[in-house]
């Protein structure tokens, strides 16, 4: 039955990850996108970690892809793009390069920890149904968060802040002065 | 073990499966047929407001109308426009009607919560609860699927390819994104005041009517959330998204036959749901309305044995589903700029200072403070953040306005 889960999340999150670069229409690509994250929620559910799953859903594919979307049909940006032509020239060689190399990164990575990676289902989670609480799995993020990383968590939050306001600031256009409000009118 | 569902708890055997499984057949035909029912008495009630008769010729007082509509648009010509997207637009309206369903399966329907007992029923010597599922994350459940019922109508609009629903669909998702904030804060409240997620565990957390949460968390959160929740709804005064008048229906323009009909069914359906939604929250579900006022007690009990919960759970949603009709009867259309200034300056600050306020209480009583040094301080720090935001709001309106911009 996990097997069963992992396979099928796993066809999601890859065929959903492979649509987003494959498919021509921006909207399409964002579509993919939504399923790789329904497929990483259902991973998620299958390792016990319930609040990650439903925080996924709701930020992700739920705020996150929707704004993509909004700004896709706001700025009209639905025509498929030639991809022969090249904007920026050295962008795909570069590209290759940082590809490789994280995905060199990335095995490393997991070949390096595996021995320090708790595997198995809900390993170092509080598992509702052995622990009997309803809410032990949320409440055991809630502790680590705000008492244990609570100094990581505020920063993340300034500094989510601090990239709206300065969005706001660099997108707004400089004020006309008062006083050439007449002329051009 | 409060609010784990012990039918789900060990090994199942066949008995369990087929427990599941009429539960959501069920839930199923419930859904259906109260969202018929709903639309019917919609048509009905809004007649009587506005001075007509309404529905009246297909069966008893026209109670058959919305399965004769049904019907007729089941049998007819299903459009799709050159210009549209064609997968994505027979992808739309499932992804707007089957979040509108799977709502209903965490609404607790019934069940004995009264007294401290935790809500559980026997089924063919089963012990079980009277909701399709008891989710760990409970609540945040609902607010995933609220979340992605804006795509249905967002890709809607977009894949009509024609410029009326494009535009229904725009305000659409920015209206429905800016008050899910307020949502779930209003939620935050409920959570922070009942200490569990589950939805089976807030109603059992609100014994007897002085609990209900409408009156624990002080009425605001309840205010605020179901106007958020009439925002979310797309239901008038905030229905921007179909306004006939400027839009021609909005997202759902270029839609016919059985399509519309599935997003006229979703419509209807988020209505009930999130009128349960409400219940649950904020009126205790199933639980019985207690008085105890002196002389005059009464346990809420209709003498109907197992069904009690259940009558109560429909008593209160039927209030709130004649709420929303009167809604639509009487109030008129909001501008789409005080749309975004009553959800952005309004209900999302408030919302939030509330949530402070009542944690602040609740620390409060954590640590045995002074309650009353506890809500002069508070009151004091909301008041001065207040008036910062009012002169935030005001010094950007003067700068806009200088500037030359309409709102």
């Amino acid at each position: 039955m996990e097997l069963f889960v992992f396979v099928l999340a796993s066809a999601m999150i890859l065929g959903g990850a492979v649509g987003v670069i494959v498919r021509n229409h921006p909207v399409h690509s964002a579509l993919s996108l939504v399923l790789t994250l329904f497929g990483v929620a259902v991973m998620f559910v299958s390792l016990e970690a319930h609040f990650l799953a439903a925080v996924q859903v709701i930020v992700y594919a739920g705020a996150i892809v929707v704004l993509f979307l909004f700004v896709i049909m706001l700025l009209g940006v639905d025509q498929s793009e030639n991809l022969m032509v090249e904007p920026i020239p050295v962008q795909r060689p570069l590209a290759l390069i940082v590809g490789v190399g994280l995905a060199g990164v990335l095995v490393t990575a997991i070949v390096q920890a595996r021995s320090a990676v708790q595997t198995g289902t809900g390993a170092g989670l509080d598992n509702a149904t052995q622990t009997g609480d309803h809410d032990s799995n949320v409440r055991q993020i809630a502790r680590s968060l705000f008492s244990d990383y609570v100094f990581a968590f505020e920063l993340v939050s300034v500094l989510l802040v601090v990239a709206v306001v300065g969005t706001v600031l660099l997108s707004r256009r400089p004020a006309r002065l008062p006083d050439d409000i007449g002329a051009t009118r | 073990m409060l609010a784990i569902d012990p039918l789900l708890v060990g090994d199942l055997d066949l008995g369990d499966v087929l427990v599941v499984l009429l539960k959501v057949v069920v839930v199923f035909v419930i859904g259906l047929v109260a969202t018929m029912l709903m639309v019917w008495f919609e048509r009905k009630a809004i007649a009587g407001m506005q001075n007509r008769i309404g529905p009246n010729k297909a069966g008893p007082f026209g109670i058959l109308q919305t399965l004769a509509d049904g019907i007729k648009l089941f049998f007819k010509e299903d459009l799709i426009p050159e210009r549209s997207d064609r997968f994505v637009f027979k992808l739309a309206p499932y992804l707007s009607f089957v979040p509108a369903f799977l709502v209903w399966t965490v609404i607790p329907l019934g069940g004995d919560y009264t007294g401290g007992r935790d809500g559980l029923v026997t089924w063919f010597g089963r012990e079980t609860r009277v909701q399709l599922a008891d989710p760990q994350v409970g609540v945040l459940l609902l607010l995933a699927l609220s979340s992605i019922a804006v795509y249905g109508i967002m890709l809607a609009g977009w894949s009509s390819g024609s410029k009326y629903p494009l535009l229904g669909s725009v305000r659409a998702s920015a209206q429905m994104v800016s008050y899910e904030a307020a949502l779930g804060m209003s939620m935050a409240a409920v959570l922070l005041l009942a200490g569990t997620l589950s939805t089976s565990g807030i109603v059992a957390a609100q014994q007897g009517t002085t609990n209900w949460h409408l009156i624990s968390t002080g009425i605001l959160p309840f205010m605020i959330f179901m106007i958020a929740a009439t925002a979310e709804l797309n239901r008038p005064p905030f229905d921007l998204v179909e306004a006939e008048q400027e839009l021609v229906g909005g997202f759902n323009t270029e839609y016919s036959s059985i399509r519309f009909a599935l997003f006229f069914l979703a419509e209807f359906m988020n209505t009930i749901t999130m009128s349960a939604v409400i219940v649950t929250l904020f009126f205790a579900g199933p639980q019985p309305l207690t008085i105890d006022i002196g002389a005059v007690q009464w346990d809420g009990d209709l003498m109907l044995g197992p069904l009690n919960g259940t009558v109560w759970f429909l008593l209160k949603l039927l209030v709130f589903l004649y709420v929303y009709v009167w809604f639509r009867a009487t109030l008129p259309r909001l501008r789409y700029d005080q749309l975004m200034n009553l959800g952005w300056k309004v209900l999302i600050p408030l919302s939030l200072g509330w949530f402070m306020l009542l944690a602040a209480f609740r620390l409060g009583q954590d640590q045995d403070w002074n309650r009353w040094i506890v809500l002069v301080v508070s009151v004091v720090v909301l008041a001065v953040c207040a008036a910062l935001l009012l002169a935030a709001t005001r010094v950007s309106a003067r700068n806009r306005e200088r500037e030359g911009a309409m709102f």
